[in-house]
């Protein structure tokens, strides 16, 4: 995206290109420099390490891929990233544990009920607001609604929280294969993107973030709080996996045999295993998005949306919708982040909602969108890999240098906190790299053209 | 005396709480409503330009108290708000002439410099842990009330007290005098005038000599003032956390659009409003409903409509209203 040069609102004419640019030579080298990373992270501090990094970076090119739908390709700031991951995860939950009888017996569809009258509730406020236009029967309509679902909602929650509270105290899920998570977990956050979308999507790019901003900290603060969904701070561990666990595969006569021909110990080869599973399985469901993307910002379609961040007025004087391919954009970007969010739960295999971070979840994806090159889906893939990478490796790498330079320092108090200091070298690492990236190659390292 | 009561309750956890805690996210609004009316973006890295000065701050009081110097019952942070508030000036200078200065002469979409100054968070929020960690820091000394409840309810016989703590004084007081000397500022000096003209009309301002990098200069002092002033009475008066001031983001920015981005006065209103939503809607207001029923009549239920940890979701939706009904805030803010 050509940020740089066209001023909001220029009277230029959108400079349409028939095809997106493809991958090139620099793109190539920039891959296998990435690759290269990974194998050499691989040699030193060993190969669970590097397939671990090589994970998140499928899942962190994943979320890219998805900023960059919505910000490279249309223009649209949205700074709730996280929220659409974490929805992502609870999907993971949702789908993937084994339902609580007790519990869904106790409390289960009068939850339904109240969040089916919730629902109402709102959908009638919005009804009459648009028939009537009356402020007074709208606010009637929803204070009352309100303490109607509050009445259904306080003693399903309290029922559903008093089942074994100390291991379950939660609804559960459906017991279905995990995998099926990830596509639930698109739909998921896609509903809620739809919902956002109605409401905020007219408004100004910055006050679209703040939206945004504001509706993922609400996901979180629900995640946290809501024991009857999720259990909330207590942590749903011990998701169920797409992929055998280390146990069985040691159990397996056949692997150990296998492993053993390789030269490794069965115990290395099972979590060797498990990961490169999973590898090939994110693998497999980013290839499927990044040629998906490809042929979507090929086609017509593609190009009417590119034409549409471009120059609004000039693609909607066309006759282009350009509300309606707003919404649609950020209900398609808002899924390829609940695909990824539900994704990096299964491969934790807990749903722990203190760990969503903005910084992490939100604002490090904009780095990888930046640095990668917004408007290129090569880019953001490459992106997203090269800066999990940077995010994993600055800190040992930082504390091998402070080490080093305090090594014949005395140990006191300055030391100390040089070497405390190595942890938090993280963030202003990025910050440093966005800054210089944005000044220096605003197109990020694959450019849009 | 029932009433009485009632009045007390609401005063203790409502009134003097909401009062004080949007005397900060007015300051904090006032800082993003400035940097909006001058230099034209969402400025995403003031929450961090907020902790940046108090962090300053801290460090400043900290030797103040190796020195033996203090303030009596008032916190000595207060008389090392200078030297937090010159870190951050020279912070924020030095950013302005590194990073946006470059931007402004290309004149790129305002959507350009919020995306920088989204890296200039990421750096400032590293500088912070860096320099001072990421633990909870108190660093409120004095004395810690200036009412205490039980003193309260010993003079006036009633059965609830009302405790103000220092903090709570102390915000308020200086958020008063800050908001009174920026409107002094803005509205009777050379300088101010100019800012506001820049800030109405910038072709016009030109035209008439006024130098937009002086003006952006002083802009930048005066937002690291009210950034260091705002930081340092929310972290005496709850505590120092970089994270918290981070998330302070979302209800100051709602402070700032709701009462119109680049209005000043519409910051402070703003401010107060997001701060009284948020508090009233989170507060259980079953103890002051029974003072008020009559006879034995008592209501079972907390009466909370919102529990504390969704107070986001109280300046979101404020937020949204607003933005759906009334784009430009409650008073008239601009609207490029």
């Amino acid at each position: 995206m050509s940020f740089a040069e066209i001023p909001e609102g220029a009277a230029a004419l959108p400079s349409v290109r028939p095809r997106p640019a493809a991958l090139g030579l620099r793109g190539a080298l920039l891959f296998a420099a990435v690759a290269g990373a990974i194998v050499l992270s691989g040699v030193m501090q060993g190969w669970n390490t590097a397939l671990l990094i090589l994970n998140f970076g499928l899942v962190s090119a994943i979320m890219s891929l998805g900023v960059n739908l919505q910000w490279g390709f249309a223009g649209l700031f949205n700074i709730g990233v996280m929220g659409f991951v974490a929805l992502g995860g609870l999907a993971a939950v949702l789908v993937g544990m084994p339902p609580t009888q007790a519990a869904v017996a106790a409390g289960g569809w009068r939850m339904l009920l109240a969040l089916a009258v919730g629902a109402g509730v709102i959908a009638g406020g919005v009804l009459a607001w648009r028939r009537t236009r009356s402020g007074l029967l709208t606010a009637a309509i929803l204070v009352a609604g309100f303490y109607l679902f509050r009445a259904l909602f306080d003693p399903a929650v309290a029922a559903i929280e008093a089942v074994n509270p100390a291991r379950t105290g939660y609804l559960g899920g459906l017991g279905w294969p995990v995998i099926l998570a990830w596509p639930i977990g698109g739909l998921l956050a896609a509903a809620a993107a739809w919902l956002i979308g109605k409401t905020a999507l007219g408004l100004r790019s910055d006050y679209l973030a703040i939206a945004t901003l504001g509706i993922a900290e609400i996901v979180i603060a629900v995640l946290k709080n809501e024991d009857w969904l999720a259990r909330g701070v207590k942590n749903v561990v011990g998701l169920p996996r797409p992929v055998p666990y280390e146990v069985q595969l040691q159990a397996d006569a056949g692997f150990v045999e296998r492993a053993a021909g390789l030269g490794l110990d069965p115990v290395t080869a099972s979590t060797l295993w498990v990961k490169v599973l999973y590898a090939g399985l994110f693998a497999a469901v980013l290839a499927v998005l990044l040629i998906l993307a490809q042929l979507a910002l090929n086609s017509p379609w593609g190009r009417m949306v590119r034409a549409i961040r471009d120059n609004e007025t000039a693609a909607e004087a066309m006759g282009k919708n350009v509300t309606r391919r707003h919404l649609q954009i950020f209900v398609l970007g808002s899924a390829i982040l609940g695909v990824a969010g539900a994704m990096m739960t299964t491969l934790d295999g807990q749903l722990t909602p203190t760990a969503y971070q903005p910084l992490r979840f939100t604002f490090l994806v904009w780095v990888m969108v930046i640095v990668g090159g917004s408007g290129n889906n090569w880019g953001a893939v490459l992106g997203g890999f090269v800066i999990w990478i940077l995010w994993v490796q600055v800190e040992p790498v930082a504390l091998w240098a402070v080490s080093a330079m305090t090594e014949n320092m005395d140990p006191g108090f300055l030391r100390d906190r040089l070497i405390e200091s190595a942890a938090h070298m993280r963030l202003l690492t990025m910050g440093i790299v966005m800054l210089l990236v944005l000044r220096f190659a605003p197109k990020g390292l694959i450019p849009e053209r | 005396m029932e009433i009485l009561n009632a009045l007390v309750v609401t005063a203790n956890f409502v009134i003097v709480p909401a009062l004080a805690y949007g005397a900060q996210l007015a300051l904090g609004a006032l800082g993003v409503t400035l940097v909006f009316g001058i230099l034209r973006f969402s400025n995403f890295a003031h929450g961090d330009t907020m902790a940046f000065g108090a962090m300053a701050t801290i460090l400043a009081t900290w030797g103040l108290q190796t020195l033996g110097v203090s303030l009596g019952p008032v916190p000595t942070a207060i008389l090392a708000l200078p030297a937090g508030i010159a870190a951050a000036a020279l912070l924020l200078l030095a950013t302005d002439r590194g990073v946006y200065r470059f931007y402004r002469r290309k004149r790129v979409a305002p959507i350009v410099l919020v995306i920088v100054s989204m890296g200039v968070m990421f750096v400032l929020n590293g500088l912070v842990r860096l320099i001072i960690g990421v633990d909870d820091i108190r660093f409120d000394d004095g004395a810690r009330f200036l009412i205490r409840a039980r003193d309260f309810r010993d003079a006036t016989g009633l059965d609830e007290g009302l405790a103000i703590r220092t903090a709570q004084v102390v915000t308020i007081v200086v958020a008063g005098i800050a908001v009174a000397l920026l409107f002094w500022f803005l509205n009777r000096t050379r300088t101010g005038k100019s800012m506001r003209a820049y800030s109405d009309n910038e072709d016009l301002a030109l035209l008439s000599g006024i130098d937009p990098e002086r003006v952006v200069r002083i802009t930048w002092l005066i937002v690291a003032a009210l950034a260091t002033v705002a930081g340092v009475l929310y972290g005496l008066d709850k505590s120092f956390k970089p994270f918290t001031y981070f998330q302070l983001l979302l209800p100051i920015f709602a402070a700032a659009i709701v009462g119109g981005l680049g209005n000043p006065l519409g910051a402070v209103v703003g401010g107060f409003v997001i701060a009284f939503s948020e508090v009233a809607i989170t507060y259980p207001w079953k103890k002051v409903v029974n003072y008020l029923l009559p006879g034995e009549a008592e209501v079972s239920g907390l009466l909370q409509l919102l529990s504390t940890d969704y107070k986001f979701a109280v300046s979101f939706v404020i937020l949204i209203v607003i933005l759906l009904f009334r784009p430009t805030g409650l008073f008239k803010g601009q609207s490029s």
